[in-house]
């Protein structure tokens, strides 16, 4: 299978030589076409920083990211908006919807901002609602709706693009349980179904339960890696547990 | 000391807010220097006595005009602090948190304003000093003063006069401080960024209905004003002026509405780009900004109104002057009947007074002017045609008597003035004047060969029109009409008043100063203009010149006045407004830049929005001042003929300089404000 994403010897430190906080210390690791990745981590295990330095939202301090081949620490500028709103779809915690535009809008936007046709943007945002259930809200404002409502319209902005790599930074964060279940389901369905590449971050272990296979970062380095194989979510899950408890007290915790 | 480090650090940090309020605050301070300082300008310390009466009458208005210049900034000040605080109750939540009291915020907000309030009057007088140095030039230019020796212009009333009046809006300001920050809670200080995010939105169809409703309402008001508009009667003005405001307001109201709606029937734009974040920001911004966007329309309308109409005056005050003039000096007087004096002629009068005609005049021309009770305006105009001029004008009366003059004596006035001779046949008459709509209305009752009956005898009209022509200097043409018949037409006891006109002996400006200097001591008034000296009357040239280009520089300094400070004053509400959005607003963009928008997107967005907010009210007040200007233009006729077109460009680049230089001020602004701050 080929790679859409390769993370080779990535290093991110803060601070300066007086202090220096080691990030991201020394990670590698690849990402199958049609994979869906979990990574685990406590709060401050560098996990928001991995993700932060692949969707190119920050930078790293050494080390190369390919996405699809292409190597992505170096694009700047306009390049770097490029890359980003045509290989990545991203899924944010908080929704990131525009409080001002409909549903439909924030969709679409994905899609304006790449010069797309409107007969082509009506056709592709229907096309995507519908598939993750939001057809009756497109005309809605993000306040209107509940926040798994929200999450859907947001995912549906990442994946509207056919994007090479969606990417999730604690999606659940904000939802309730019922929400996040079936969020989580329309991932499975676009990984599945739609053969969508998902990159999760989460501390979540019955969010993580979801992926096929999952890191565990501790401390800015790869801790552990599950893989789901042929598990049941369930086994999946227990497993995952498992790895947490491992892992130490602070991510137990959270569960 | 506290205090004092905290409202020192917070201006600091404030800075990008604060930058262009402090600007309007020191331009406001040095223009309120500048055009009080007008009196020490060293082309006004050098004035003749005629000129100095009417600096002082400007000093006076420009006072006067000061009063509510100052209130115009008052406003300013308490709208852009109570907007400032506005954006930092959360810092005041987190002071109030910490245990400072509601009278430790109070002193900071205290401290707060006067140091800007000091620093802003500092550099405002420093800017206003340095920039009336540069304006007396242009007092230099007006006044036509001589200019060849230079000296520092300053004017410590002025200095004072502007500290007082800054201070006493100051002190108002920390009076609304005081009574804002009185009622503050805690909690609603804390929660204060999370609240407004709601939407609030417009039923869409209401909005069209309302825009539609807001355009006739504009067009009733525009209709009344042009076509309800006299030169006395203000009614129709008036009700115009309120629907205009209603409608301006109205329009505002659902404008963002009604362009949604209707630029969302076109998808192509609709979905183009950014198109659709921008319509969307400026919608959920308009919600909050109708009533000031109301005002700046509304400020920029005066703006254009005032200053254009103060140009084409100052024009056409000026350029007349020449036409008007053409001889040195009209002595007249009245001689009719009921004077009870023995009837002398001017020129016997003048003698009497010690004026030598041999010595003082190298030429002159005396006429009379008759009239005959028969012949009055309704018996010249008719019925019909005088209806139709009283509603034009309705100071004119039925039975105000027509002035006649002998052909001869008209002849002798027009050949020394230059004007067009009138060849008369024995029941013939013509008419001259230079007063454009009387003439106008007299033109009609020519066309249709309208006879006139004198002393028993029917006269009719020898041309078509009326002449061109008058018998007297005056500062603007005047002469609303002259029956010119044949000279055995008229009785000698139909006698009402006898003209003078005559040229000074000399051939250069001094020599004739000094036949009118002289003049003016021997009739033991302070000027010549329209006043009596003995039992007689003049104009002349040198004061009308005077007088009008004091009126007309007074025109101008006051149109400069407000203009500017309309100006400033409505694009700063206007520039406070956007940054403190661009602020409020900067997620919205970081939003999109996540979704990987290119920057030159999100900039080219964010000047489309910054563009909107300022074009479209000084859209809709250029329309406004179309028809302003019309009606302005109509009101002052009086003063002649206006010079639209010129007047229109000087505004046209004022504007363009003034508002302008904020709307890119703001567009700067706001850009540095919402910045990436991911690639660092």
């Amino acid at each position: 299978m080929e790679n859409v994403l390769e993370v080779k010897n990535v290093e991110k430190y803060y601070g300066n030589k007086g202090s220096l906080t080691k990030a991201i210390d020394n990670i590698s690791f690849n990402v199958e076409k049609g994979e869906f990745v979990g990574i685990m981590g406590a709060s401050g295990s560098g996990k928001s920083t991995l993700l932060n330095c692949i969707s190119t939202i920050d930078r790293v301090t050494a080390g190369s990211i390919k996405v699809n081949g292409e190597e992505i620490t170096k694009l700047k500028g306009n390049k770097l908006n490029k890359f980003r709103r045509e290989e990545l779809g991203f899924i944010f915690q908080d929704f990131n919807l525009l409080d001002t535009l409909t549903c439909y809008e924030n969709i679409a936007l994905a899609l304006t901002i790449q010069k797309v046709s409107p007969k082509e943007i009506k056709k592709r945002v229907e096309d995507v609602a519908e598939k993750l259930g939001i057809t009756e809200i497109l005309n809605k404002y993000p306040y209107q709706v509940s926040g798994g409502q929200k999450q859907r319209v947001a995912s549906c902005r990442a994946i509207v693009t056919n994007p090479k790599l969606v990417l999730a930074d604690e999606p659940t964060g904000a939802l309730d349980s019922k929400s996040s279940r079936m969020l989580l389901e329309n991932f499975e369905y676009l990984n599945k179904i739609m053969n969508a590449t998902i990159l999760m971050v989460t501390h979540d272990a019955f969010t993580a339960s979801y992926a096929n296979r999952i890191l565990f970062i501790k401390d800015g380095k790869i801790f552990n890696e599950l893989v789901k194989g042929n598990d049941t979510r369930k086994q999946f899950f227990e497993k995952i547990i498992e790895v947490v408890t491992l892992l130490g007290g602070d991510l137990n915790d959270v569960i | 000391m506290m205090s004092f480090k905290l409202a020192f650090k917070s201006m600091k940090k404030n800075m990008k807010d604060y930058v262009i309020y402090f600007l309007t605050l020191v331009l406001g301070v040095a223009i309120f220097y500048i055009f009080n300082s007008i009196d020490a300008q060293q082309a006004m310390l050098e004035m003749s006595e005629s000129k100095r009466q009417m600096i002082e009458l400007m000093v006076q208005l420009l006072g006067g005009v000061s009063v509510f210049v100052s209130f115009v900034l008052g406003f300013l000040v308490v709208f852009a602090n109570n907007f400032l605080i506005k954006r930092r109750k959360k810092e005041f939540g987190l002071y109030m948190l910490l245990g400072m009291g509601k009278v430790g915020i109070t002193r900071i907000l205290l401290l707060e304003t006067i140091l800007v309030g000091i620093l802003s009057l500092v550099i405002g007088l420093a800017l206003g000093v340095f920039a009336s140095q540069l304006m007396s030039v242009l007092v230099a230019s007006l006044f036509e003063a001589d200019m060849t020796e230079y000296r520092f212009v300053f004017s410590q009333d002025a200095l004072v006069k502007t500290i007082i009046y800054f201070a006493v809006i100051y002190i108002f300001v920390i009076i609304a401080n005081l009574f804002s920050t009185s009622r503050y809670k805690l909690i609603d200080l804390l929660t204060a960024n999370k609240k407004n995010e709601k939407v609030k939105l417009r039923n869409p169809i209401l909005s069209v209905l309302l825009f539609i409703i807001s355009i006739a309402i504009l067009g009733t008001a525009y209709y009344l004003a042009i076509t309800k508009i006299t030169s006395t009667e203000a009614t129709g003005v008036m009700i115009a002026i309120l629907l205009g405001c209603i409608g301006t307001f109205l329009f505002f109201y659902s404008l963002s509405g009604f362009l949604l709606k209707f630029i969302q029937i076109s998808k192509k734009i609709y979905m183009r780009s950014l198109n659709m974040f921008v319509l969307r920001q400026v919608n959920s911004q308009i919600n909050t900004t109708t009533f000031s966007m109301t005002v700046i329309s509304i400020l920029l309308f005066l703006t254009i109104c005032i200053f254009s109409s103060a140009v084409s005056l100052n024009n056409s005050l000026t350029t007349q002057l020449e036409q008007c003039n053409p001889v040195d000096i009209t002595v007249y007087k009245s001689t009719s009947e009921n004077s009870k004096r023995p009837y002398t002629t001017v020129a016997e009068d003048l003698e009497a007074l010690g004026i030598s005609i041999e010595e003082n005049f190298s030429e002159y021309v005396e006429i009379s002017v008759y009239s005959d009770e028969k012949l009055n305006l309704i018996s010249t105009l008719g019925e019909k045609v005088f209806n139709e001029a009283k509603e034009e004008f309705p100071s004119i009366v039925y039975d105000q008597l027509e002035r006649i003059i002998k052909v001869s004596d008209y002849n002798k006035v027009a050949k020394m003035f230059g004007n067009e001779e009138i060849n008369l046949g024995e029941d013939e008459y013509a008419i001259v004047g230079d007063y454009e709509s009387i003439i106008a209305i007299r033109n009609k009752v020519l066309e249709e060969k309208t006879t006139i009956e004198l002393n028993g005898k029917t006269y009719k009209p020898a041309y078509d029109e009326c002449i061109y022509g008058f018998i007297s200097d005056s500062t603007q043409p005047m002469e609303t009409g002259l029956f010119i018949v044949p000279d055995d037409a008229v009785k000698e006891e139909w006698k009402q008043y006898n003209y003078l006109n005559a040229n000074y002996v000399g051939s250069t400006e001094e020599e004739k100063q000094k036949v009118e200097d002289r003049i003016i001591e021997l009739s033991n008034d302070e000027t010549i203009n329209s006043s009596n000296f003995g039992n007689v009357m003049a104009l002349s040239k040198i004061t009308n010149y005077e007088a009008s280009k004091g009126l007309g520089s007074i025109v101008t300094f006051i149109g400069l006045y407000l203009g500017i400070i309309f100006l400033i004053s409505s694009a700063a509400i206007l520039a406070l407004k956007q940054l403190s959005e661009s602020s409020d607003n900067k997620s919205r963009y970081d939003i999109l830049r996540k979704i990987g928008t290119d920057e030159k997107m999100i900039n080219h967005a964010l000047l489309k929005q910054i563009a909107i907010f300022y074009l479209v009210p000084l859209f809709l007040a250029i329309i406004h001042s179309i028809f302003g200007i019309i009606v302005a233009g109509k009101i002052l006729q009086v003063f002649g003929k206006q010079d639209l077109l010129g007047s229109i460009i000087i505004t046209a680049i004022f504007i363009i300089v003034i508002y302008g230089g904020y709307f890119i001020a703001t567009y700067f602004g706001s850009k540095n404000i919402i910045k990436n701050n991911i690639d660092k």
